[in-house]
């Protein structure tokens, strides 16, 4: 029997390569199911899911609930800003209150890293993590490798670039982990004072010249400038970042080769892609989107089956 | 572990010929008919079925589709079946069309009950029929029967029926084991 080797989707960090291999296969099948006229199946109609996000998200969370009532689950909605959170409720107890009201399974964001696993050890009920702080946002590496595999058939061997603040990233970390799993060769490029320290470890290597990192690469993967993370300058001014690592069309079109062009949203347009770049045929930013649903439908469905 | 063979390479022929020549006498120019083989095994059956009606029985166009019903299982998180799902290919509408759903072997119904569900998905076909080709009698949890039937087993719960066909397995052959 086919099915994960983990209990929850904490990061990529705690899955293997044959766990990607079967959320993608049966990702694939969801991509069929959501491209019909009638985009629900009735796989998950005994489960209820809790989406909690202690910060601000707008595709993670549409993309998730989306999934969820396609999959025909009950969902329920939590923001941290309308909640009892504010009166100083803990986690565990915001949780369990929840999960009093026969909640299976948890997909929570929260921004201090580890939130997801710790919270794992605690209460019963599957967690997805939709992004833990700096930490990890698998959903989103495996969105990304998934869109990659569609473009090129496979993720082995593929060169990929993430361009941007590698620092503050948990896009960043979740990709690195899941494309050198599956055996992709990983750049990553940005000033270096949003490159972590010991990022040689993870078996990168670090590029500061763009437009080098652009010729080597099959696949750029351009990150956001995260404003409300940067609490010191990194660099600066934006309009400076955008003259080393911003990417443009006169810049992508005197590269040796054409490459792909992608973005985990939401885009500030005209700081790491303009807008012309953005809305290019390279650019498989709203395949990305498209394929987050299936990605989401897959991990959920596959986490369920395994709720006894 | 015993094993019988139920049905050889000849015998299934001809009765696979026999299931087409039901399917024209009731479907005659395949004009608002669509077969969809239910997967993994029944696909065989549907493409078996369609080769013999192009190119025997000369009918020019037939659409076929395959259905995975992973999906639409109502045993999803109770037994020990596999998750694994199939690829579903229907690229055209089944409104308004006469459906015939095929399988290999018909069992407890409870993979057609599935399979009804999930076909609404792509329309609302005028009428559904049942096509497979071994039918284990007194074995069924639901009130289902075949439209047409290649071959009536009686087999107890222990026992298994199982197809082989000669693109996927080497032969055309089906037996019952006894586990």
């Amino acid at each position: 029997m086919s099915e994960l080797s983990v209990n929850h989707l904490l990061g990529i960090k705690y899955i293997n390569e044959k766990d990607i291999q079967l959320i993608f296969e049966t990702a694939d099948q969801f991509k069929e199911v959501i491209n019909r006229s009638i985009k629900k199946v009735p796989s998950l109609r005994d489960i209820t899911i809790a989406n909690i996000f202690f910060e601000n998200s707008t595709r993670t969370r549409l993309s998730f609930e989306l999934a969820e009532k396609r999959l025909s689950a009950d969902v329920i909605n939590f923001s941290a800003g309308q909640s009892s959170v504010k009166k100083g409720e803990t986690l565990i107890d915001t949780v369990n209150n929840i999960l009093s009201m026969k909640v299976d399974m948890v997909v929570m964001r929260h921004p201090n890293p580890g939130a997801g696993i710790f919270l794992s050890k605690h209460v019963k009920a599957a967690i997805v993590n939709a992004g833990d702080g700096a930490h990890e946002h698998p959903t989103q590496a495996l969105l990304d490798s998934f869109s990659i595999r569609e473009r090129f058939g496979d993720v082995a061997g593929k060169k990929v670039v993430i361009v941007g603040d590698i620092l503050h990233s948990r896009v960043a970390l979740s990709n690195i982990f899941a494309l050198k799993l599956q055996g992709a060769q990983v750049k990553v490029c940005g000033p270096k004072t949003l490159m972590p320290k010991h990022i040689g470890s993870l078996g990168v290597e670090v590029e500061t010249d763009l437009r080098k990192a652009l010729n080597w690469c099959d696949v750029a993967n351009m990150l956001r400038i995260q404003n409300e993370r940067l609490d010191i300058s990194y660099f600066p001014t934006t309009r400076e970042y955008t003259q080393q690592f911003g990417v443009n069309k006169a810049l992508l079109d005197s590269l040796d080769k054409e490459i792909v062009i992608m973005h985990p949203g939401p885009i500030n347009r005209g700081v790491e892609i303009t807008s012309d770049v953005a809305d290019s045929k390279q650019s498989i930013i709203l395949n990305q989107v498209e394929n987050g649903v299936a990605i989401r439908m897959a991990v959920i469905y596959l986490l369920a089956s395994k709720i006894k | 572990m015993s094993q019988k063979v139920l049905l050889s390479s000849k015998e299934i022929n001809i009765i696979l010929h026999r299931l087409a020549c039901q399917l024209l006498e009731n479907h005659l120019d395949f004009a608002d008919t669509v077969l969809i083989g239910m997967q993994p095994r029944g696909k065989f059956v549907a493409e078996r079925l369609t080769k013999i009606l192009k190119e025997e029985y000369k009918v020019k166009h037939i659409e076929v589709g395959f259905l995975d019903i992973t999906f639409y299982r109502d045993d999803f998180r109770r037994g020990d079946k596999p998750l694994e799902a199939n690829q579903t290919n229907i690229d055209f509408l089944v409104e308004d069309k006469k459906v015939v759903l095929i399988d290999d072997v018909l069992y407890t119904g409870r993979s057609i009950r599935a399979a009804l569900t999930a076909i609404q998905s792509f329309g609302r076909p005028s009428e559904i029929e049942l096509l497979t080709l071994i039918d284990r009698r007194f074995s069924r949890h639901l009130p289902i029967q075949p439209t047409y039937r290649g071959r009536q087993v009686d087999a107890i719960n222990n026992e298994k029926v199982v197809v082989l066909w000669e693109e996927n397995d080497g032969k055309d052959q089906i037996y019952l084991i006894n586990k």
